[in-house]
């Protein structure tokens, strides 16, 4: 029976480690590499890295540490942030990472989504959606452009279409706060894709992983919780399996 | 294409020695041959083809019988033929066709691809699981499956129902699910590879 994936996922910024809260303040945490480490020590089931500001400052992808970072991981890894071309994905792909999460380039270009997947495979290609609700509507949030005036779910069926493989989901409001993940924005997705959801943004307890995963997500994704408590990804799993969830036990 | 790093790794951290090639005389004189592989059947085969390579891997594999791995879409190319978008021949080492899942009979929503982990049933012996405990986890991503004429099937998996996640046929071993990012278990089997 396929596994439920509990997946950490690292923020980088200036190629340190952060935890941001709502996408601001953040604080360094440490560095990527040996965090890598202990993550594949641990038996995580996948890890996500993004450079959070690679997009807005142009950056160039740091294939070096990304090439650290794979060195450590024997488990999925995603990479994401600053993707532009073809080559961004390659070299990424290249340096030991086995999917590329893709934000700000799809917003902007959705053929990029279908160029990207012809190329590498649909497996390779995360799209990843950023999601603010206003006035109890939910709308997407681009960094560089602010909100954008079309609904999620209607953006992630397009991304389908146009050939992602998943879609990671992430709550602006939820993100960092620690009170659980945006469970009515799964709600909204529960059956409506044919590709795998990623929730991410929220997570304080291993209760709220339960809520989302029953609530639709397919796998869960989250920082603060594994920064700064001290409950690991085993302990999620853990917590999953005593409702009857299946994930990996070891 | 694909993530023949990670295979590589894989194999370095069993303190083994694997290069990344399409050369035809360090295949023809390697110990062992991996074909990992991510991506479709007709452009793996192409490259395959492009490359020169069938004839070498044929007369390394089939005829002087050198332990062969393929992971993925690389177990996927030793079947007769794929249906993946169009329908294409195979390196034809298997007698089997390669399918896309196909959910229509038991009647619900699984999603395509299959991605994540899921537990291999050992169904034979094989030399590559051993210290493996069975139903232990793998980490699976493909649309494709195969589909067997012929009984090499070492291990199954489940999957709205249950289909063919590995195959060993003398020198021949192939796996659905990628050993290279399945963790310790996935370390233990190329571990096993490299001691045969």
């Amino acid at each position: 029976m396929l596994k439920h994936r509990v997946i950490p996922c690292i923020l980088l910024k200036d190629w340190q480690l952060v935890k941001s809260i709502n996408f601001d303040s953040y604080r360094t945490i440490g560095h990527p590499t040996s965090t890598a480490r202990i993550y594949n020590s641990r038996n995580v089931d996948e890890l996500i890295i993004l450079d959070i500001d690679a997009s807005l400052n142009d950056d160039d992808i740091n294939v070096e540490i990304i090439t650290d970072i794979a060195n450590e991981c024997f488990m999925p890894l995603t990479i994401g942030g600053g993707i532009r071309t073809i080559d961004d994905i390659y070299r990424i792909l290249n340096a030991g990472a086995d999917k590329v999460s893709i934000n700000s380039i799809s917003l902007e270009n959705s053929s990029f989504i279908t160029k990207a997947s012809s190329v590498f495979g649909s497996q390779c290609i995360v799209c990843s959606i950023d999601v603010k609700k206003i006035n109890n509507t939910y709308k997407v949030f681009s960094k560089s452009k602010g909100l954008l005036d079309i609904h999620p779910l209607l953006l992630a069926k397009q991304y389908q279409e146009y050939g992602a493989g998943e879609i990671l989901l992430t709550s602006v409001d939820h993100e960092g706060s620690t009170n659980g993940y945006d469970i009515n924005l799964i709600k909204l997705f529960k059956d409506e894709l044919k590709i795998p959801v990623i929730l991410n943004g929220g997570m304080g307890e291993p209760i709220h992983a339960v809520e989302a995963i029953q609530n639709g997500a397919d796998a869960i994704a989250a920082a603060y919780i594994f920064h700064f408590s001290q409950y690991t990804p085993k302990d999620i799993r853990n917590k999953l399996a005593e409702y009857n969830i299946s994930v990996r036990i070891i | 294409m694909g993530n023949s790093r990670s295979v590589q790794k894989s194999f370095e951290k069993n303190n083994c020695h694997a290069v990344i090639t399409n050369d035809h005389d360090l295949i023809m004189n390697a110990d062992k041959i991996v074909l990992p592989g991510v991506g479709s059947f007709y452009d793996g085969m192409n490259e395959l083809l492009n490359l020169g390579l069938i004839d070498i891997l044929n007369e390394s594999v089939v005829k002087n019988k050198k332990p062969f791995l393929g992971i993925c879409l690389g177990m996927q190319l030793m079947a007769n033929m794929s249906y993946e978008n169009t329908e294409t021949k195979g390196l034809e080492w298997i007698d089997a066709e390669i399918v896309r899942f196909d959910f229509s009979k038991i009647n619900n929503n699984y999603k395509i691809p299959h991605v994540g982990w899921n537990n291999v049933e050992f169904e034979t012996e094989c030399l590559l699981y051993d210290g493996i405990p069975n139903n232990s986890d793998f980490y699976f991503v493909h649309s494709y499956h195969y589909s067997l004429n012929e009984d090499v099937v070492t291990g199954s998996t489940d999957y709205g129902y249950k289909f063919t996640s590995s195959i060993c046929k003398d020198n021949i071993f192939g796996f659905q699910f990628h050993p290279e990012k399945s963790q310790g278990v996935g370390l233990k089997l190329i571990s096993n590879f490299i001691e045969l």
